[in-house]
């Protein structure tokens, strides 16, 4: 019991982290998608030829630089996307800050499937 | 065209409800709603219906974690399971008959709907010994449930089974594209006997890590179609939040009866598939 209670402080500390940035993520991502969606109906305009929209990282990059509605509402969902795989990233920092690095391991391999199935592109 | 996204967004806000109160994705509220309220096209709903699994995902991982309701540890230990699933199903694909799969898991999730429904009244697993290598894998935990007042200490079990059916969820998820969510709350309640709080939040917490790994692979074949995953991202977000605050503030018999009528429809929708109808 008492290991436990010892597990469950050091691991306290972890959870506010990754909750924070979560939160910091989800944030971003909901207020650029708000921004990118006002913008569309403003506009009446989603700056690209009719039912076309980026569908590449370095076409939504260059839509958000001429500031195109649609390249915006992408742009928020990118980040949306990405936050579970910045997630996982952080948790292998914090396992190793608590020195857990039977997690590190475990996280680690997890990390590393992701970017596998991200690469091969086949997982649905 | 505001009022098309209007109606996406209201509909969005119920899915992420469900989808934090139950550890699932929102795609059985969106995908249907899509396309047979909005008459979107199936792509395009399944794409949003990405962004809704990753946005229930980590808007409801913002206060469960902090809460520490979701165990963080059976989160990643498992999530090597379903991630290497997946990525066998996407593999096998196309050698397996899928008919019959619809049918095997449809059975699967029709049994489990039926030993939940005879535990439907058992607020906390009772009577659970950790296994040696839940000690061992230190999966046990404990968090503050605010409807009982008081710090939930609980033990783990079957995690071989809790694994290998983690494994399965993972491959049938790449193999037939369907939410693994009700296959990951299964298998944590059923075999590993977590608190129900536990298993759906944890459930929430993996499924968007599940799901980033293939939501590239949809934005870059264009099945990602801002203006409908946008007002589905900001929809879910505010329904997730909204869903955390719900759950944490309901009994787990009260989650696990929302549960099982969910359990069953997906069972027959399974089963009716794999027969053809």
């Amino acid at each position: 019991m008492e290991e436990r209670k010892n597990q469950n402080e050091k691991i306290e500390n972890m959870e506010i982290i990754i909750s924070q940035t979560l939160r910091a993520g989800v944030f971003l991502s909901a207020l650029i998608i708000l921004i990118g969606l006002i913008l569309f109906f403003a506009t009446k305009s989603s700056g690209y030829p009719a039912n076309t929209y980026p569908t590449s990282v370095i076409a939504i990059i260059k839509g958000l630089i001429s500031l195109k509605p649609y390249a915006i509402i992408m742009t928020g969902l990118l980040v949306l996307i990405l936050t579970p795989v910045f997630r996982v990233g952080v948790s292998i920092i914090t396992f190793f800050q608590e020195k857990d690095y039977m997690y590190v391991y475990i996280t680690s391999a997890v990390f590393i499937i992701l970017i596998l199935s991200f690469v091969l592109g086949k997982v649905e | 065209m505001i009022l098309t996204s209007s109606i996406i967004l209201l509909i969005s806000i119920v899915a992420g409800i469900f989808g934090a109160l139950l550890g699932l994705g929102g795609g059985i509220i969106v995908i249907p709603m899509l396309t047979l309220l909005l008459g979107v096209n199936i792509k395009y709903a399944i794409g949003a219906s990405i962004v809704s699994v990753i946005a229930t995902s980590s808007g409801a991982a913002v206060t469960y974690v902090r809460d520490k309701i979701t165990n963080l540890r059976i989160g990643m230990f498992l999530e090597i399971a379903t991630t290497t699933g997946a990525l066998t199903g996407a593999f096998i694909a196309g050698l397996i008959s899928s008919k019959y799969l619809y049918i095997i898991f449809g059975l699967l999730l029709l049994y489990s709907a039926f030993t939940m429904l005879k535990k439907r009244n058992e607020e906390l697993p009772v009577g659970v010994v950790s296994q040696p290598i839940a000690k061992k894998l230190k999966l046990e935990g404990s968090y503050y449930d605010k409807v009982l007042k008081k710090e939930i200490q609980y033990n783990v079990t079957g995690v071989n089974k809790g694994f290998g059916m983690m494994y399965i969820a993972g491959v049938i998820s790449g193999l037939l594209g369907i939410g693994s969510g009700i296959f990951k709350v299964m298998a944590m309640d059923l075999f590993m006997r977590l608190p129900m709080k536990v298993s759906t939040a944890t459930s929430n917490f993996m499924i968007g890590v599940t799901a980033a790994a293939s939501a590239g692979v949809y934005l870059v074949r264009g099945d990602i179609d801002p203006k409908i995953a946008g007002p589905v991202a900001l929809g879910v977000l505010i329904g997730a939040t909204l869903g955390t605050k719900i759950m944490t503030n309901m009994k787990s018999t009260t989650i696990r009866k929302i549960f099982i009528p969910v359990l069953a429809y997906v069972s027959i929708e399974m089963l009716l598939k794999g027969l053809g109808v």
